[in-house]
């Protein structure tokens, strides 16, 4: 509960204390009440949850979902700090393996500034360096170049931002899915295949190619969500497995005589027709294809179905909780499995975004990381459509710049996976990230009582 | 009293270890300055030269590190500039040929068939620029585009001789990373020199994990999980043999470390190195390495950036054979004396043979260049 640095929290209240004070006397689950409304609304960030706080407890099923939930539904400001602090520590990386900075550190204490100069240096050329990698390069040859950067932010973003919307949209349903990875491949194969199999007209081509690939993964996804309803298999675990099951599939595949390339036996497919691809909507000079479009129109539609449709409602309500959502009439079964559908759909994308846009070919790597980015993203957004597609871009911005930081700089690409699992280090730990700007409520001695009770009764989350 | 004694000299001793850290690194920063404006400056050349990995890294002791080794060299040697990218995704691959273009690159050596698309793709928009590719040929040559391939059955033709020869259960055995050519060629040319041998000698040593006829045979799957090569390779034991040659990159180190167990065990077994002479890259494993099949790639690339750096490029493959010595046998190093002399010389043999043309080592995976 304490991700919220908003005096108007619930446990910062005093009222609201002695309430749970009270009530914790005879009713221990009311005390999580106040607590709740908290969680639910996530400090206002979100609309309050259609299901009745009462319902909502640290005893949901499953206690570590609480935690899941805090995690994905901190509020923004926790998001940007832990962005920023990250940036810092990696900055901090970045210095420690420069050579200047070692060198000046053999005389350290004969002239400390030359240490420091050589510490801010290493970090600001790598990041000035990431930069002008990601959105603006001023050393461009004329605008277009100049730009090219930020198209190339905007085109390894694609994919991250439709898959982080699957992961945003089951976890809001209240399922983790883990399995973006495995549904992007499935979608890829579904899509590659038509795309350099099939031979069809302009237009119908790409859509087929669309096509396969969304129902690929909303299968994909569907199955790991009919497994869930029907049998009650955890999710998590589920999706693992599918991601494992599609990988191998896919490398058995490419190793078939059907996905190789005529008189080759090297793992890739043939190129996909001229038919079947994405049209490059900037010209050829970028490489930002269609698919970009298709990722905005995918964030739009996942905001209006999760805000403005009853099938989103619901979802929500599965997801703050099921028994209270069967209760009021929610069928939780097909929740689920549509859910994971379109979730699936929406990882599938991606796989159309990689072999129809940027790649053009089947191979192993298809889905690259962007099945675990996803999640990443999906985290960093909030689990908001538009969260998950501002962290979309932030996260194609680091993965595009760390061409020109590895070039101009020599910073290995490294630095900046582990700049991105710091960010995704301190989200999951946002009273870390609010200690180190000293933004922690002041903590007064008679309000520690309630916390640390409630603390223990919310699994000590807070 | 006894608990707050402990605790006591704990917290001296903590206190200690951290006097000494601290005075450690007080030293090590007392170093003199030095003057200002003393920035060295070599004659630099205006070439440069570049390389983009596949996703396995430049530490991955395979191709990608031979290759980035040997244009680290023409750094030192020629005097030229180099800029290297690393790709961890395949996505990787295209943003960093465009940017080794936009960088200036005189000549980008790529890794690896996964990259054969994208270097296609830039070569032809930059008919100026010069691409080198390693491990993998065009169908189409391509005016800028010089190919770096490998005949490397031929030398694990030897190889395979070299352990039938040797072994003493009568039984040896080889795996693979992933099922691709340029990894059963190895085992290709493993098996037909083990069938060579029986032919020659009338005896009958047996080869796990390879059926060249089916062209099937054991993977780990990737070049990255150890462990499973480890596995693999205890099998393998559990099966009598006792040489192995792991054509798996850094898996390979998993099959190192099941028979230097084994040995420890008190085992005679051996182990077969492939791409570079491991004995020198892999010392760990020295006590039980056999030889090595060595795929010369740094030195390749040495020579192609030479040339291009005197404007001799050319698009002709380099194909490297047991004849220009791009692919060898490496020295036994320590187990000299367990390979019996007329192995030796029959190898000699051989080897001249196959460089005369009068023995053909054929796999479905070579270079048809």
């Amino acid at each position: 509960m304490p991700d919220q640095p908003s005096p108007k929290h619930a446990k910062d209240d005093p009222r609201v204390e002695d309430t749970q004070h009270a009530a914790s006397q005879d009713s221990p689950a009311a005390e999580d009440t106040a607590a709740v409304v908290a969680v639910d609304t996530a400090g206002g960030a979100m609309q309050p949850s259609a299901v009745p706080a009462t319902a909502q407890s640290g005893q949901l099923p499953g206690g570590s979902g609480t935690v899941l939930r805090r995690i994905f539904t901190g509020s923004g400001i926790v998001s940007v700090l832990a962005v920023l602090l990250a940036l810092i520590i990696g900055g901090l990386l970045i210095a420690s393996t420069d050579k200047q900075v070692a060198t000046t550190a053999g005389y350290f204490f004969a002239r400390p500034t030359d240490m420091l100069a050589a510490v801010w240096n290493a970090a600001t050329r790598s990041y000035i360096a990431l930069f002008q990698g990601s959105v603006f390069n001023p050393r461009g040859n004329g605008l277009a170049a100049q730009f090219a950067p930020f198209m190339e932010t905007l085109t390894i973003a694609t994919p991250l931002i439709t898959a982080g919307l699957g992961v945003a949209l089951a976890f809001r349903a209240g399922l983790f899915n883990i399995g973006a990875q495995g549904q992007i491949i499935v979608a890829g194969i579904l899509a590659a295949w038509v795309g350099f199999a099939l031979h069809l007209p302009f237009g119908l081509h790409l859509l087929l190619v669309l096509v396969a690939g969304i129902v690929g993964g909303a299968l994909w996804g569907g199955l790991a969500g009919l497994l869930k309803a029907r049998t009650g298999a955890h999710e998590v675990i589920v999706t693992i497995m599918f991601n494992y099951i599609a990988l191998y599939f896919l490398r058995y595949l490419l190793n078939t005589p059907a996905f190789q390339r005529p008189g080759e036996s090297n793992p890739i497919s043939p190129i996909l027709d001229p038919s079947a691809v994405y049209p490059q909507i900037l010209g050829s000079q970028y490489r930002l294809h269609l698919g970009f479009v298709l990722a905005i129109a995918a964030t739009v539609l996942v905001w209006w179905l999760l805000n403005r449709s009853t099938v989103g409602f619901e979802f929500r309500a599965v997801g703050a909780n099921p028994k209270a959502a069967q209760t009021a009439g929610i069928n939780v079964s097909r929740s689920t499995i549509l859910v994971m559908a379109i979730a699936g759909g929406l990882a599938g994308m991606s796989g159309v975004a990689q072999v129809a846009g940027t790649e053009k070919v089947l191979t192993d790597g298809v889905a690259a990381t962007y099945g675990f980015d996803a999640i990443t993203v999906a985290l960093l957004g909030r689990s908001t459509p538009w969260g998950t597609f501002a962290a979309g871009l932030l996260f194609g911005a680091f993965r595009a710049g760390a061409v020109q930081m590895q070039i101009q700089t020599g910073t290995p690409i490294d630095i900046v996976l582990v700049v991105q699992s710091l960010i995704v280090l301190f989200i999951a730990a946002p009273p870390l990230v609010r200690a180190v700007f000293g933004l922690n409520p002041r903590r007064r001695k008679p309000a520690r009582a309630a916390r640390s009770r409630q603390a223990a009764t919310t699994g000590g989350a807070a | 009293m006894k608990k707050s004694l402990r605790a006591v000299f704990k917290r001296g001793s903590m206190a200690g270890v951290a006097t000494l850290g601290a005075s450690a690194l007080v030293l090590t920063a007392c170093g003199a300055a030095p003057e200002a404006g003393s920035t060295s400056s070599a004659g630099a050349s205006d070439y440069t030269g570049c390389i983009v990995s596949d996703s396995g890294g430049f530490d991955d002791q395979s191709f990608n590190q031979s290759s980035y080794e040997g244009l680290k060299k023409t750094e030192k040697d020629l005097g030229i500039k180099v800029n290297q990218i690393e790709s961890k995704t395949n996505n990787d691959f295209e943003p960093n040929l465009r940017a080794m273009v936009t960088a200036g690159c005189n000549l980008t050596i790529t890794v690896g068939f996964l990259l054969g698309d994208a270097t296609k793709a830039q070569a032809t928009a930059n008919p100026d620029k010069h691409f080198a590719i390693i491990d993998f040929g065009y169908d189409k040559p391509i005016s800028n585009v010089k190919p770096i391939i490998y005949d490397t059955a031929q030398a694990a033709f030897l190889a395979g001789y070299l352990a039938a020869g040797t072994t003493k259960t009568g039984t040896v055995a080889t795996f693979g990373g992933i099922k691709i050519p340029t990894v059963t060629i190895f085992m290709d040319g493993y098996a037909d020199g083990v069938k060579y041998y029986n032919q020659q000698k009338g005896k009958n040593v047996k080869l796990l994990g390879w059926n060249k006829d089916a062209q099937d045979g054991s993977f780990t799957g990737d070049f990255e999980k150890q462990d499973v090569g480890k596995q693999l390779t205890k099998n393998f034991l559990d099966q009598g043999a006792d040489i192995v040659m792991p054509v798996a990159g850094p898996v390979g180190k998993g099959a190192g470390a099941a028979l230097n167990e084994a040995k420890a065990a008190g085992k005679d077994v051996k182990l077969i190195w492939v791409d570079s002479d491991g004995y020198l890259t892999a010392p760990d494993y020295k006590d039980i390495m056999l030889s090595s099949v060595m795929k010369q790639m740094g030195e390749a690339v040495e020579t192609v950036v030479t040339e291009d750096k005197e404007g001799k490029f050319n698009n002709t493959p380099y194909v490297g054979t047991l004849a220009n010595d791009g692919v060898q046998l490496a020295p036994f190093h320590d187990l000299d004396s367990q390979v019996p002399a007329e192995v030796k010389s029959d190898l000699e043999k051989i080897k001249k043979d196959i460089v005369d043309g009068k023995l053909k080592v054929e796999s479905a995976a070579s270079p048809k260049a």
